[in-house]
């Protein structure tokens, strides 16, 4: 009982981390068209930033207040990043599928060289607050506190995002646009606007991932919004492009079922019966649990 | 020619090539400033071509060619979103209304910063659509979407209205009804109109512009033109009597 609990929570953790990076990368899918490889980038860009910030920016540190200022520091970054580039690269090749692809894969690999070459290839200790490092007892199972907190985050990011798609001006717009962009220009809306609003949102959702996850694992390493990124795409896919709930479930089913096999199988199972779901899931339901489905 | 009957659009030499294929081939009419101007020709003429190059959304990859003109500002190479914001409606085939959203929530996106939305005049028009507010557009039947299309773009001044097949599947009754509601319209901005059934373009059509082979075969007075049963039976490829609903 105490090992499905833990599992359970342990599993829901890295949900939230995927969720994190996986509901940006599907709102600029499901609005933009956009295939945004470089999406780890904003990640990265976070954790380091986070990083960056306890060490030397006044007042940010590693516990309390100096924490929070910190993460939002990191997530200010990741969003600045974000909405340049979005400005300055993906701006002028919108309807340019093929060229996207090559600037985002390209940017990421060389975002990933530049942080590299700027604090090196080995994982740096991440600080930490040191109540992140303790656990809590949750119906008999010691659960990683930095775990908690990652779905704490999550969950108030979806809360979030779904009341912003809801009730404002903007996400009746994104809403509108995933389904017609063209209709929504055609109703006189610069539906522009809302793409670098939606990479700005992604930007922040991933750098928040960026620095919880480097609470969660206690590193912060170059390479790890790439690895984070390929299971992120298979949460868009299996949600649904342009779905936050969507995205919000696939990523509860990705991470149990991961963490599960991963345990009760052999390490690395867990993987590959996620790639397995991903296939299940475009065979019987190609647009996703929660994709647009295509209207005659 | 007086201010009165300046045209409000005027098309010259418009050419549209998509994906190799030169779909438009010099088209050139013009739009009179009151009543209905009708678009007719026969399927896959380029109807729909001409009203999508007109507001800008020619697919990506497409080349346009010649003029537009409302006034005297030229249309071609303004984004969408601007003409539509200088007084372009447009109501495009199949309704694309958004399906996923509420009836309230489709007419909202239509409002304008520092312009207040006609919201009376759309609800006067279609008392519906304000007892449907919440419901999701794509609940709702194929004439009451029509409805809804046609509604969102009043809430605000045009100049002009672009409506591409608004009958287009629906039921002989709703025909009737959206018939209506353009003739009401129609009072109080010109129209350029793509419509199939005839007797549809019987009851409003002013003027009538006739496309063959991504070329004008035809332009003139509509009732003209439906009286002359052999010259809309090669025009269009039916004869005018045969209008398939009444309305």
């Amino acid at each position: 009982m105490n090992t499905v609990v833990l599992l359970t929570l342990t599993g829901l953790g890295l949900a939230a981390l995927y969720f994190l990076v996986a509901s940006g990368l599907s709102l600029v899918f499901g609005l933009a068209d956009v295939l945004n490889f470089a999406h780890g980038l904003f990640l990265g860009v976070g954790a380091y930033a986070t990083w960056w910030a306890s060490g030397n920016l006044p007042g940010a540190g590693p516990d309390g207040f100096g924490f929070v200022l910190a993460v939002v520091f990191g997530v200010l970054a990741g969003s600045f990043v974000a909405v340049l580039v979005e400005l300055v690269l993906i701006r002028p090749l919108y309807s340019r599928t093929i060229e996207q692809v090559l600037v985002t894969v390209g940017l990421s690999l060389a975002g990933v060289a530049l942080l590299q070459a700027t604090w090196g290839a080995d994982p740096r200790p991440f600080p930490r607050p040191d109540w992140s490092r303790d656990v809590t007892s949750v119906l008999g199972a010691q659960v990683p506190n930095a775990g908690l907190l990652l779905i704490v985050a999550a969950v108030v990011v979806l809360g979030a995002l779904l009341a912003f798609l809801r009730w404002t001006r903007y996400g009746l717009i994104i809403r509108a646009g995933v389904e017609n962009r063209e209709m929504v220009t055609a109703l006189g809306i610069d539906v522009r606007k809302a793409f670098t609003l939606v990479f700005a949102i992604g930007g922040a959702a991933a750098a928040l991932a960026g620095a919880l996850g480097g609470v969660y694992f206690g590193t912060v390493s170059p390479g790890q919004g790439g690895s984070l990124l390929i299971f992120a795409f298979i949460v868009v896919v299996i949600g649904g492009m342009g779905s936050v709930v969507g995205s919000a479930y696939a990523a509860v089913a990705v991470g149990l079922l991961q963490q599960f096999v991963n345990y009760y199988g052999t390490s690395g199972l867990g993987d590959l019966c996620v790639v397995g779901l991903l296939a299940v899931v475009l065979l019987l339901r190609p647009q996703g649990l929660a994709g647009k489905v295509a209207h005659a | 020619m007086n201010a009165s009957s300046e045209p409000v659009l005027s098309v010259e030499d418009l050419s549209v090539r998509i994906a190799g294929l030169h779909i438009l081939q010099g088209v050139s009419f013009e739009v009179a400033p009151t009543g209905v101007t009708v678009l007719l020709g026969r399927n896959g003429v380029g109807k729909t071509t001409t009203l999508r190059a007109i507001v800008g959304l020619t697919p990506r990859g497409g080349e346009v060619r010649g003029s537009v003109r409302m006034g005297a500002r030229s249309l071609l190479a303004r984004p969408t979103h601007r003409l539509v914001r200088d007084g372009l409606g447009y109501v495009p085939e199949d309704r694309c209304v958004f399906a996923a959203l509420t009836v309230a929530e489709n007419l909202r996106l239509a409002e304008r910063r520092g312009v207040t939305p006609a919201y009376d005049k759309v609800f006067a028009l279609f008392p519906e659509l304000e007892r449907r507010g919440r419901q999701r557009a794509g609940s709702l039947s194929g004439g009451q979407q029509q409805m809804l299309a046609i509604g969102r773009v009043l809430l605000n001044d045009n100049r002009l209205l672009l409506v591409d097949e608004p009958t287009k599947g629906l039921a002989p009754k709703v025909v009737t009804e959206v018939a209506e509601v353009l003739e009401r319209v129609a009072e109080s901005v010109p129209v350029l109109l793509v419509e199939q059934n005839l007797a549809v373009v019987r009851r409003l059509a002013t003027d009538a512009v006739v496309l063959s082979a991504g070329q004008v075969a035809w332009t003139g007075d509509a009732r003209e033109l439906l009286l002359e049963t052999a010259l809309t039976k090669s025009l269009l490829g039916v004869g005018s009597g045969s209008g398939e609903v009444h309305a």
